[in-house]
């Protein structure tokens, strides 16, 4: 801890902007990702709870499916872009 | 282990594969918007913002594709091996956008607000458009749109 607190010191303004741009970048997407995650999870879930108990409807249930975890997964990307940008 | 939940292990869905007719839909419309995206990038942020309007939208035709084929592929297998491939597929893909991008950020023809504008741009607008023709078909059959 205490090496780590002298390597900070070091370090110029300039460094520390980027180290914070970088580990804020870090966090945001990671925070980002989290919420899609749960997301598809849940609505994988119901799907296929939906499929199972309806096999008749599976079709159905698929294109819609795949349409939402493509819109969920829109957020995760959107993130990801806010983390290219300030971060990468 | 309850009835529904050994069904959805065991049952396993044959026939023709939806999602893929559906991103083959996509990526029949990506590649026919792609020129105007390439264009407008490339009117705002000059050649570099339209190779990388180009790189971004193979990055997401190729993300969807990925995406069908991962629920295709396992939906014929069984329904819970999909639901852990869409979720493991999930993190893969993330991961394999962020080595896309990771590997060309320095490059000199690289422009990271045009990459990133087309990647949310490009996604957002071929699942509405998508959507569009899904929600009409599903709802009304019988005036299904025709296709682009």
């Amino acid at each position: 801890m205490e090496a780590f607190a002298h390597l900070v010191n070091e370090l110029n303004a300039a460094d520390q902007k980027a180290a914070n741009a970088a580990s804020s970048a870090g966090f945001a997407y990671g925070l980002a990702a989290i919420g899609p995650g749960i997301g598809i999870g849940y609505l994988v879930g119901k799907s296929v709870e939906a499929m199972a108990r309806q096999p008749e409807a599976a079709g159905m249930v698929r294109t819609t499916m795949f349409l939402g975890i493509a819109f969920t997964e829109a957020l995760a990307l959107i993130g990801f872009v806010v983390f290219i940008l300030i971060g990468l | 282990m309850n009835d529904l939940s050994a069904s959805a292990i065991t049952t396993s869905l044959q026939g023709p594969a939806p999602e893929v007719g559906v991103t083959k839909d996509m990526v029949r419309r990506g590649l026919i918007v792609a020129p105007l995206i390439i264009a407008v990038c490339g009117v705002i942020w000059g050649m570099n913002g339209a190779y990388s309007s180009a790189y971004g939208i193979v990055i997401v035709l190729v993300n969807f594709a990925l995406a069908a084929t991962l629920v295709a592929v396992t939906a014929r297998i069984s329904l819970g091996l999909m639901m852990g491939a869409v979720l493991f597929g999930y993190l893969v893909r993330l991961g394999l956008i962020f080595l896309a991008v990771l590997l060309v950020k320095d490059s000199g023809w690289i422009s990271l607000p045009a990459l990133g504008a087309t990647i949310i741009v490009t996604h957002l607008g071929l699942l509405v458009w998508e959507m569009k023709y899904v929600a009409l078909s599903l709802a009304h059959p019988g005036l299904k749109p025709s296709r682009p």
